[in-house]
């Protein structure tokens, strides 16, 4: 049975476990576990920490749009409903919102299942367009979420939930920095290779198949929107782990976490990473964290008035240059890089693709030989 | 299936017409039968913000339905105009705050206006010629580029005009109130009903009686046919954006005099057209007229004929109405499928 038309199916072609990119995975891996050995709690916690919560976040926006072929703007929405159900549920008073005072892990599963669903609800309703409808409907949900929370006092209000407990293990951030941050590089790993997994599962070669296709998908009797509705909610329940991790990490969440500036920046990172590779989340959450933090370190921008103040300039200057010089963003000028250094190296294994080429010209020769003979009967 | 849908349609109808006419006591409005003078106001009300919402959201109907970008940079270009607008009646009234309406002719209300509609579009026409016309044809790129011009529209509006809110003076001869039948009513707001139904039936004449709009909608129809035929697509796609920008500064003066400019409302405003062209469908005038009526009627009746403590929940009704049209057209109402 063929279940993808243009793409090749995600895996080895070699029988080696060992290829130049999970040597890399891994070594970034083990360069991110023993960082806090080498740096101040400061990195640990405002930017390493963040990093990983906002590539958890980015990596479900990443998922939908490299795998399904669905760039949604709804992401942040989630991240943040998972956040404010756990602030309502955890806080115990002095705050806005229900000060229902259950125990932290019980917050959790609530904050999880309750986005799942709400994300398998906006799935359903979003799902039957595509493409450019797509983006603007999710955006919607993101923004009226926004002024949900911002005007119904019942759940946070524009002042937001603050004091928000994380379970005992955990700790506070500010005392124990290490603690959340293993926390979120577990987060990560997890999501990392659970979207990975799926993306190879037959649903998530069907999803490859509805993305460059439907019609034809839909012909061979696949439940095109079901399909579609179920990939939005698995990036939901991977949108609200971030957003368990934002809300230990701040001890606080309000309607300016998830308005319309908060909306972008999830879609900025995703792109300047790359949108058509799951590691691109981290990688552009890195970037995005550390001109935030670094800039004002940067000579020559205050003289040109870049100051620390301009940060979103800055973010969207980067984001514009990205967008007009590599769609694939920064992981595809690396990609073009490695090529350069080591032309036979390094392509064992491609992303689950695009249509913007990435992939060697032998890989795009190959697919095309592919669906050539998928097209003769 | 369908009958189903149907018949649970209408029921939903009817039980918000029997609230509104007998039940919602409790509510800002009360029920039309015991209050009817709130009831016409709230009509006035919705009529008045749908026209606000028709200039803003043709405008970015418009640049879609020819060049299929969807200008996620329309709400800068929105809050730019009011901005815009603002600075040059501070410059003609000689005050640089606190300017009353009184100290405001007409003619210090429509130059500013004209003015920044012009600059707007020219500013949408650069973005359009430097950006977005070599990436033609590769709508989400195109896409991300206007966010990446929005973002940074965003940011250098609040270095330059500030955090905080500002408004346009409405001139003094129109910032009063007018009472028919014991009613009440701002000329403001009717003044903007005007202005919307002038601006719409001059986009109407221009696509429907001129060379021009023949062009235009054949592009929207088959925009190679029309390529093959000789015609210079390039500069109507030019013309169109200018066209569409400059209708989102002017949408920008009126809500930056109705209401007021700041940052967010840029968001805001993107937001309002963004739901309006998905309700009507992308790419249609009719579709946007009838998105506009119906995203202003959601957001005048339903905080009105709230029961007063759950006013707040009033913005659920926009989702409602969203989920509702897209469920039973997912091109909206007058649109077609991709």
């Amino acid at each position: 049975m063929t279940t993808t038309s243009q793409e090749p199916v995600v895996k080895p072609e070699t029988g080696s476990m060992v290829t130049t990119e999970r040597v890399l995975l891994v070594l970034a891996l083990v360069a991110l576990l023993i960082a806090p050995a080498f740096t101040s709690d400061f990195v640990v916690s405002f930017v390493l920490t963040q990093v990983m919560l906002l590539g958890v976040a980015a990596a479900s926006l990443i998922f939908l749009a490299a795998y399904g072929g669905m760039v949604s703007l709804a992401q942040t929405l989630l991240f943040g409903v998972a956040g404010f159900t756990i602030g309502n549920a955890v806080t115990t008073g002095g705050s806005k919102g229900l000060n229902l005072g259950l125990d932290p892990w019980l917050g959790i599963l609530l904050g999880i299942t309750f986005t799942t669903i709400l994300a398998f609800i906006l799935g359903a309703v979003s799902s039957r367009s595509t493409g450019l409808y797509f983006l603007m409907i999710t955006l919607t949900f993101g923004v009226i979420g926004f002024f949900f929370f911002g005007q119904v006092t019942t759940f946070s209000g524009f002042g937001g939930i603050n004091q928000v407990r994380a379970p005992a293990v955990i700790g506070e951030p500010g005392q124990f920095p290490e603690r959340l941050y293993y926390v979120a590089i577990g987060v990560s790993v997890f999501a990392f290779l659970l979207l990975r997994y799926v993306g190879r599962t037959p649903f998530g070669l069907a999803l490859q198949g509805v993305r460059d296709d439907h019609v034809r998908m839909g012909s061979l009797g696949f439940n095109v929107w079901m399909h579609r509705t179920l990939a939005f909610t698995l990036a939901g329940f991977i949108a609200s782990l971030g957003g368990v991790l934002f809300v230990w990490w701040n001890r606080q969440i309000d309607p300016a976490s998830i308005g319309i500036g908060e909306i972008l920046s999830l879609l900025i990172i995703a792109v300047i990473g790359g949108i058509n590779r799951l590691e691109g989340a981290w990688v552009g959450a890195f970037v995005f964290v550390w001109v935030n933090n670094y800039v004002r370190d940067v000579p020559g921008l205050n003289q040109i008035g870049l100051t620390e103040a301009r940060f979103n300039t800055i973010v969207g200057l980067i984001f514009l240059i990205i967008v007009l010089l590599s769609p694939d963003g920064l992981i595809g000028i690396g990609q073009r890089i490695v090529r350069l250094i080591a032309p036979k190296k390094g392509r064992t294994s491609q992303g689950p693709g695009s249509d913007s080429g990435s992939g060697s010209p032998e890989t795009q020769e190959k697919r095309k030989l592919e669906s050539n003979t998928e097209e003769e009967p | 299936m369908q009958w189903v849908a149907l018949v649970g349609g209408w029921t939903v109808a009817a039980v918000l017409v029997a609230w509104v006419l007998v039940f919602a006591n409790g509510t800002p409005a009360e029920p039309l039968l015991s209050e009817p003078r709130d009831f016409v106001k709230v009509l006035l009300n919705a009529l008045t913000i749908s026209g606000l919402y028709f200039i803003v959201a043709s405008g970015f109907t418009l640049i879609f339905g020819l060049m299929r970008v969807v200008n996620l940079a329309h709400g800068s270009f929105f809050l730019l105009g009011g901005y815009l607008a603002l600075e040059f009646q501070k410059t003609m009234v000689g005050k640089s705050r606190n300017i009353l309406s009184d100290e405001v002719s007409v003619f210090a209300w429509v130059l500013p206006l004209v003015l920044a509609a012009l600059i707007a579009g020219l500013i949408g026409l650069t973005m359009q010629q430097v950006f977005l016309r070599r990436f033609q044809g590769q709508d989400m790129r195109e896409t991300l580029i206007t966010i990446a011009i929005s973002v940074i529209l965003a940011d250098l509006m609040v270095a330059w005009f500030g955090g905080t809110a500002v408004d346009i003076s409405w001139p003094g001869l129109l910032d009063n109130a007018i009472t028919v039948f014991d009613i009440r009513y701002s000329v403001t707001r009717l003044f903007m009903l005007g202005v919307a139904i002038v601006v719409g039936v001059a986009l109407w004449a221009w696509l429907q009686k001129t060379r021009t709009g023949m062009v235009i909608r054949a592009g929207v129809d088959d925009n190679s046919m029309v390529q093959a035929l000789g015609i210079n697509v390039q500069l109507v796609f030019a013309l169109a954006f200018f066209v569409g920008s400059a209708l989102a500064a002017m949408g920008g003066v009126m809500g930056g005099s109705f209401a007021s400019l700041g940052a967010g409302v840029d968001g805001q405003w993107l937001l309002n057209s963004i739901i309006v062209v998905i309700v009507g469908g992308m790419g249609s005038l009719t579709g946007a007229l009838a998105g506009s009526l119906l995203l202003g009627t959601v957001t005048a009746f339903a905080p009105s004929y709230l029961p007063a403590n759950f006013t707040h929940y009033s913005i659920i009704f926009t989702f409602v109405l969203l989920a509702a049209v897209l469920a039973w057209r997912p091109y909206g109402l007058f649109g077609k499928p991709e």
